[in-house]
């Protein structure tokens, strides 16, 4: 006979409120086998977990129900007190009578009859619960970085400097990311590629770490602990290991029509070329599709003035494979395209810069040295408006839903440094809210007003119009004095909103990380799990799980890092044993359950079964590889004789749940 | 700030249709009205004093709706959905509805154009009618 003991939490109010566990408690324990029943106020508190292992030493229970709070909170902790006195741990079921009782229903008598019924149904699944025992598999002590950003070259110094080996995968010919744009960075104003390129240089010079730059995910296979991935290094056509990084094919190159990414546009590169002069690795690189040799066969500077003759057309693409045991997405962001905002005048006027556009402007290393001039005339500006939230904080379609976050400070940033270098010049800042919460932020943002003389006007730009010369009328609302303005600035910054990388729905499916709506990066918990992905084995670094600044970023890639740390510590990982099972003598072979399995854990094997006649026969039947199945339950459902079965939820204790609750 | 008849707002918000709560008063309406420059009240305002039931007469009392083109740039480039050119509108049927009666006869007027909005057809009955 079997013993069950059922567990009424109160959860504080939170149950006892709307559900009055004295009754569930009277209920289940008319319900035969049922060999002990009780309710207390906190059951996952030590206290209550006293009580569980007390009854399971008085009643000799074999089976326990705990009626609580979801399964996700709180499963783990009921089955190690149930392994602590030596109960198997999938030998306790949990009724949740919380999210699925008591905070949906108001009505005290509704919700205890409810509570009761699901109370009825776990007690008549935990009957079926049979032992299971988790398996165990290995861990690779290696994990892939995807970006090379400020997020992804933190999150591998990190690991690196535990110990662990560190692979960086970059799409750009460099690592870098956005941070190496960035003319200074706030609350200190202090220059962005100083303390971004020591960084850099100490990823590149790491024992453990590995920098693939120019290069994709190709394709990744696997589980937590184990993927395989496939690298797909493009060709740069120039040899790596002779290149020394002279650059001179760079000044060479005729062809020079492409807009250099890196200077936004500001200025045009070669089609061989390096992105920065701090670039690593210090290797040009040949776009292909600008280049006159690749394009008309006809050219070859760039090979003919390298002194080391390390361009080679020839050069293929080179696919690399290697095995991890965890991956970080650190992919990043960029700026939204401003099509939808045809009214500000961007693409029409060349006064009318992005906010990147203007760090590139102002940038030392950028394309006029740092010198503030407006890109049409050359001439340096006599007044700049800056516009917040284009894009950010819309609902219509039009741009995106969300706050970008960094603007606020970046805004009042850069109306900072204009004003330092040029304090002639007239900077007004319009905005909706100023949202400037962090450590020094909003002391950072009165300065601006308070010593630096930026006029912030809350209120919004309209329309930008661009006369023949290229002058610009912007008309603007100014909402504390309720007056329509119209002013005739030389340069409109725009501080366009953020968005994730453009590959990361295509990195999402490949790894199958959940993203949202915005494509950004979705973690497991979003208080409590911040870094991890649903996905075992993926963590999250940077803006790709959502907009933050580079302080928010180096903290979140250490976060990644030492969660990384705490998985590829292990020598072994215990596997989840709710794996599906094949009853292999009514097993007909047909392989069903392999099209449908998301994670290709089911292959069809020829062995010799008993059938149900006790006969011996050779046949293909289903085998599941216990390792890869992630107990979705999707072939049991696809196949035609029942004979697949999710241990833990087999289809016999679904039915007797069902049978409990009708 | 006067908190006055707060049954005339819910009447003007019904009126206009529109959902004033969702706007987070970031003032595009009255930046990109072509005619903000001639009105004594800026159209973020006819939001405003809906949204926090606020000075209804101010509204009532306004030239602005007979200024307004009912172009519908307020509420084309309103990043919230909200259309300031309705409540305008409300305002002005507010005051035909005062007036008791509506003596212009839609059929009497012949030139007008098929493509133009409805709503800036009947505004402009109700601004040729006052």
């Amino acid at each position: 006979m079997q013993k069950i003991g059922v567990f009424v939490c109160w959860c504080g109010s939170n149950i006892a409120g709307t559900v009055d566990v004295a009754a569930v408690v009277e209920a289940v324990k008319k319900i035969p086998d049922v060999a002990y029943a009780v309710d207390y106020k906190y059951m996952c508190s030590e206290e209550g977990q006293k009580i569980i292992k007390d009854a399971v030493e008085e009643y000799g229970l074999d089976r326990i129900v705990v009626c609580s709070c979801s399964p996700r909170m709180h499963e783990a902790t009921f089955r190690k007190c149930a392994e602590s006195i030596g109960i198997n741990p999938y030998m306790v079921e949990i009724a949740n009578i919380r999210e699925q009782c008591s905070w949906v229903l108001k009505d005290v008598k509704v919700a205890t009859e409810k509570a009761i019924q699901l109370a009825k149904a776990a007690i008549a699944k935990v009957r079926f619960n049979n032992p299971l025992h988790p398996g165990q598999s290995q861990v690779v002590k290696r994990a892939l970085v995807i970006g090379g950003g400020i997020a992804g070259i933190q999150t591998a110094l990190d690991i690196a400097d535990a110990g662990y080996k560190v692979d960086i995968l970059e799409k750009e010919p460099t690592i870098g990311g956005k941070m190496a744009q960035i003319d200074k960075t706030f609350p200190t104003l202090d220059c962005s590629a100083c303390i971004l390129t020591p960084k850099m240089v100490d990823a590149a010079c790491h024992e453990n770490i590995t920098i693939h730059t120019y290069s994709d995910l190709e394709a990744v296979s696997g589980y937590v602990g184990n993927f395989d991935v496939t690298i797909r290094k493009k060709a740069r056509s120039v040899k790596a290991d002779i290149c020394s990084g002279c650059g001179i094919c760079t000044e060479k190159c005729p062809a020079r029509k492409t807009p250099s990414e890196f200077d936004e546009g500001l200025r045009n590169r070669g089609a061989i070329y390096i992105p920065f002069a701090q670039a690593i690795p210090k290797v040009p690189v040949i776009d292909r599709e600008a280049c006159l040799k690749f394009k008309t066969g006809k050219c070859g500077v760039c090979s003919i003035v390298c002194p080391n003759g390390a361009i080679d057309y020839t050069q293929e693409d080179e696919l690399i494979t290697e095995k991890y045991g965890a991956i970080v997405l650190a992919t990043g962001f960029e700026l939204i395209d401003l099509e939808n905002y045809g009214n500000l005048g961007y693409g029409r006027s060349k006064n009318v810069i992005t906010s990147m556009q203007l760090e590139r402007l102002t940038n030392a290393a950028g394309p006029t040295e740092g010198h503030l001039v407006c890109p049409a005339s050359g001439k340096e500006p006599k007044s700049v408006v800056i516009v917040s939230c284009v894009g950010s904080r819309d609902t219509s379609g039009r741009g995106k839903t969300y706050c970008s976050k960094v603007c606020c400070m970046y805004n009042a940033k850069h109306a900072m440094y204009i004003r330092e270098k040029y304090p002639n010049v007239d900077v007004t800042v319009f905005y909706i809210d100023v949202r400037t919460p962090g450590k020094g932020f909003d002391e950072f943002q009165r300065r601006a007003v308070e010593e630096y003389g930026v006029h912030y006007v809350r209120g919004q730009v309209g329309k930008i119009m661009s006369d023949k010369e290229g002058n610009l009328t912007v008309f603007a609302s100014d909402l504390n004095s309720g007056r329509h303005l119209m002013l005739n600035p030389d340069l409109v910054v725009l501080a366009c909103a953020v968005k994730p990388a453009k590959d990361a729905r295509k990195l999402a499916s490949m790894l199958t990380a959940s993203i949202d709506t915005n494509d950004f990066y979705v973690e497991a918990h979003p208080k409590l799990r911040p870094v991890e992905s649903p996905t075992a084995g993926i963590f999250l670094s940077g803006m790709c799980q959502g907009p933050k600044d580079i302080p928010e970023t180096v903290s979140q890639a250490g976060a990644a890092a030492a969660k990384v740390i705490g998985l590829l510590a292990k020598d072994k990982l215990m596997t989840n044993p709710c794996t599906a099972k094949c009853n292999e003598q009514i097993c007909s072979g047909c392989l069903t359950c392999t099209n449908v399995c998301p994670y290709g854990a089911i292959s069809g094997v020829e062995k010799e079964v008993v059938t149900l006649n006790g006969t011996r026969e050779k046949r293909v039947v289903a085998v599941v590889n216990e390792a890869l199945c992630q107990g979705c339950g999707a072939c049991t459902v696809a196949c035609p004789s029942a004979s697949m079965d999710l241990q833990g939820f087999t289809n016999k204790q679904i039915l007797a749940e069902v049978d409990a609750l009708c | 700030m006067v908190i006055n008849n707060k049954e005339r707002a819910e009447m003007l918000r019904q009126l206009a249709g529109t959902n004033v709560s969702l706007c987070i008063q970031c003032g595009r309406c009255s930046a990109n009205c072509p005619v903000a420059w001639k009105m004594d009240v800026l159209p973020h305002r006819f939001v405003y004093e809906l949204l926090n039931g606020g000075n209804v007469d101010v509204l009532l009392e306004a030239k602005s709706p007979w200024k307004c083109l009912s172009c519908f740039s307020c509420a084309e480039r309103c990043p919230k959905g909200v259309s300031p050119a309705a409540i305008m509108e409300a305002v002005r049927l507010t005051h035909i509805r005062a007036q008791g009666n509506n003596k212009l006869n839609p059929a009497d007027l012949e030139n007008y154009d098929d493509k133009m909005p409805q709503q800036a057809i009947v505004a402009a009955f109700r601004k040729f009618n006052k």
